[in-house]
């Protein structure tokens, strides 16, 4: 989803250089060419694809080939048969994505502000993660929240947990692991805009006799906003098409939409079902988004 | 429509990703136009629909580069050969020094039936190479691409070995009678493992699904025709001959057990590694996996009471594959018993070569009389199949599965 925003924000770029001259312009354009071309050849033409076979006769199979009928049907299909699934898709996303604001806003802001010259360390500790496989890392905690493992043993000796209760494959795993795997989208967004906020605004709103609460709430957050809204995005948006986490975490009963539509396409070779899916999860996705985005009233930050 | 379509495709991903041979200005010319063209007017590749699967294998010819190329590129399952890289014991290494082909061994390339065809299907479909020399499959995805047309047909001459060894039971299957097409690498039950340190014998999938000590602590397999075979067993239908109804039956009967939390989820072989971590205590198993892969001791394997599944794994050459006579020198090796006793030691699966019984009983005493590797006619008659599907009986079966898979 992140594709159209680049587009457009790409496409903007040249009226803002309105000063240079036309041959400059033209090389600015010129410049744009290769990742036009690399969106228009990865992103928009597989969507265009992915929207006809969406429409392909679901009578069809793999071996007899699909006819092309303008079948709308298969929508109405796909979302009466899997709306359950998008729903909890939607809501372990949304919850991984909050957790992730509570946890790596503290975060970006100890990095930007106060972290003094182990700044750069905390900013390697952040990415690190992204030096290893994301596979590697799920199923590493698998091991971690093993039934016989040290966390599990631990809850159940203080009782937080019933003797006989687990956390791996239950849904606490599934979203304890999107939290995990999409933190540091969250945090470098956070920490980019918290990093550019200029600190005597804040110091002055503490010179201005507002407690801190009232200081972070009227200074710091409006101006970390965009940081905000892009870390959420980057969050949300692949947490809910993931199917990793609940494949290796969860069981079925934690299966997400991205399982579905996994499925449809290897095991069940139903490219229309499959197909379609996947249209309806980028549509709500960016409705959702433009919604987002229009609520936050980021465009007067930016 | 592929037809046109595919080739520009391809042309597109080349140039995109540097991987066209040679760039010359006028191919990156005629390869941006035809792109252009494509985008403009994307409803001439996509809007028209697709066609089959199938290749017409007259057209689709291979050529055998096999006298000048001494390789095999091999994709295998996990646990289903002797370690590779132990030089003495090795028979991969004994073939090399008998035949001068060194095998390149994809351990694990193909992991789930479904998913290796999936991966291998845009290559063979449009009658090109999938850099694979052999792959081995399961009886029914041998069958699939048989009539798909995707596979090369075997000369038997390079081979006496098969023809004079292999056990009477595989000789003949109603999908490739004459073995024209496919040469078994092992054959395998599907049944019930348990840890004997942590729970009781698990004797039946009626206890496997309904003891309450063993709730959450279960696991299926996500093969569709594995699982479903025991929930129709279960239901007293014939998995090798059933109804819609009786199909849509055992699937209640499934979502029951998800449902209600006994089965803690679906996997392939990772079910190996939730075993070792004490996380379940008993799963659906491969029979060989359970020696080879967890070792055996507390690890215990048995058919279920209510019967259990015979399946077999095919050597199968593809469309496109330039080394087939050295291939069938590979399969001709494992014909020969004292090299399938080698294998068969190691992996514990059963073997379809006849007189590799009286071979390994002279270095390996308890593989001799393994119910694993040897199964006596009783057994094999006991062993149930599942029903050949067709395309849309199986896309329809395969969702029904995965719904209940995904709650």
């Amino acid at each position: 989803m992140t594709h159209p925003a680049s587009v457009q924000s790409t496409g903007e770029t040249p009226p803002g250089t309105g000063t240079t001259t036309p041959q400059r312009a033209r090389r600015g354009w010129l410049l744009l060419v290769p990742g036009m071309l690399w969106l228009a050849l990865f992103f928009l033409f597989p969507t265009v694809q992915l929207f006809f076979t969406s429409l392909y006769d679901p009578a069809g199979s793999y071996i007899s080939g699909y006819q092309m009928t303008w079948e709308f049907r298969n929508y109405l299909d796909a979302v009466v048969d899997t709306w359950n699934l998008f729903a909890r898709s939607f809501a372990y996303a949304g919850i991984a994505t909050a957790l992730c604001l509570i946890l790596g806003y503290p975060l970006a802001y100890a990095i930007a502000f106060k972290a003094g010259r182990w700044k750069n360390v905390m900013l390697v500790l952040v990415i690190a993660p992204f030096f290893t496989s994301f596979l590697l890392r799920t199923l590493s905690w698998a091991a971690i929240l093993s039934d016989q493992g040290p966390v599990t043993q631990f809850l159940q000796t203080i009782a937080i947990l019933p003797d006989d209760g687990r956390l791996l494959a239950t849904p606490v795993a599934v979203i304890a692991g999107l939290t995990y795997n999409f933190l540091p989208f969250m945090t470098l967004p956070l920490y980019a805009s918290l990093d550019k906020v200029d600190y005597r605004l804040i110091e002055a709103a503490g010179d201005l006799y507002s407690s801190p609460v009232t200081g972070f709430r009227n200074v710091t957050f409006p101006l970390s906003l965009p940081g905000v809204v892009s870390g959420t995005l980057l969050t949300f948006i692949p947490a809910s098409g993931d199917y990793i986490n609940a494949e290796l975490l969860g069981t079925p009963k934690q299966y997400m939409i991205g399982n579905r539509i996994q499925a449809a396409f290897i095991t069940e070779k139903d490219y229309p079902l499959a197909a379609s899916l996947s249209i309806i999860l980028m549509a709500i996705v960016l409705v959702m988004v433009i919604f987002y985005v229009r609520r936050a009233g980021t465009e007067k930050l930016v | 429509m592929p037809d046109r379509s595919e080739p520009s495709l391809d042309r597109m991903v080349g140039l995109a990703a540097g991987h066209s041979r040679s760039l010359s200005r006028r191919g990156f010319l005629r390869g941006a136009s035809l792109s252009a063209l494509a985008l403009s007017s994307p409803s001439l590749l996509a809007a028209c629909g697709t066609e089959g699967a199938s290749v017409d294998q007259a057209a689709c010819k291979s050529t055998d580069l096999s006298a000048r190329e001494k390789v095999i590129n091999f994709s295998n399952w996990i646990g289903y050969v002797d370690p590779v890289n132990a030089k003495d014991t090795s028979t991969l290494e004994k073939f090399k020094q008998q035949t001068g082909i060194t095998v390149e061994y994809n351990n694990g390339d193909v992991n789930d039936n479904e998913a290796f065809f999936a991966k291998v299907s845009p290559q063979l479909q449009a009658c090109k190479s999938t850099g694979r020399d052999v792959f081995v499959l399961t009886d029914w995805m041998a069958a699939r691409m048989i009539d798909l047309g995707w596979l090369q047909k075997l000369d038997h001459s390079n081979m006496p070995n098969v023809k004079a060894n292999i056990i009477d039971f595989l000789r003949a299957p109603a999908w490739d009678p004459k073995r024209e097409y496919s040469v078994p690498w092992q054959s395998g039950m599907t049944g019930i493992c348990y840890n004997a340190e942590l729970t009781d014998p698990v004797t039946s999938f009626e206890q496997l699904l309904t003891r309450p000590d063993l709730k959450g602590k279960v696991e299926l397999l996500t093969e569709m025709r594995d699982t479903m075979l025991f929930m129709l067993l279960m239901n007293g239908s014939n998995p090798e001959d059933f109804t819609d109804e009786e199909f849509s039956e055992a699937i209640a009967l499934l979502q029951k057990y998800v449902d209600n939390g006994q089965v803690r989820r679906f996997t392939g072989n990772n079910y190996v590694d939730d075993m070792k971590s004490g996380d379940i205590v008993a799963c659906e198993a491969w029979s060989g996996d359970v020696i080879n892969l967890l070792g055996g001791g507390k690890y215990k394997w048995l058919p279920p009471e209510e019967g259990f599944a015979l399946w077999t794994d095919n050597m199968l050459v593809p469309n496109k594959a330039e080394h087939k006579t050295n291939v069938e020198k590979l399969m001709n090796f494992y014909y020969d018993p004292v090299n399938a006793a080698k294998l068969s030691a190691w992996n514990y699966y059963f073997c379809p070569v006849s007189g590799a019984q009286q071979e390994i009983a002279r270095f390996d005493k308890s593989a001799t009389n393994s119910d694993f590797i040897f199964l006596d006619d009783e057994t094999l008659d006991s062993g149930f199949s599942f029903m050949t599907l067709d395309a849309k009986q199986e896309q329809r079966y395969q969702r029904q599965f995965n719904e209940v898979q995904s709650g």
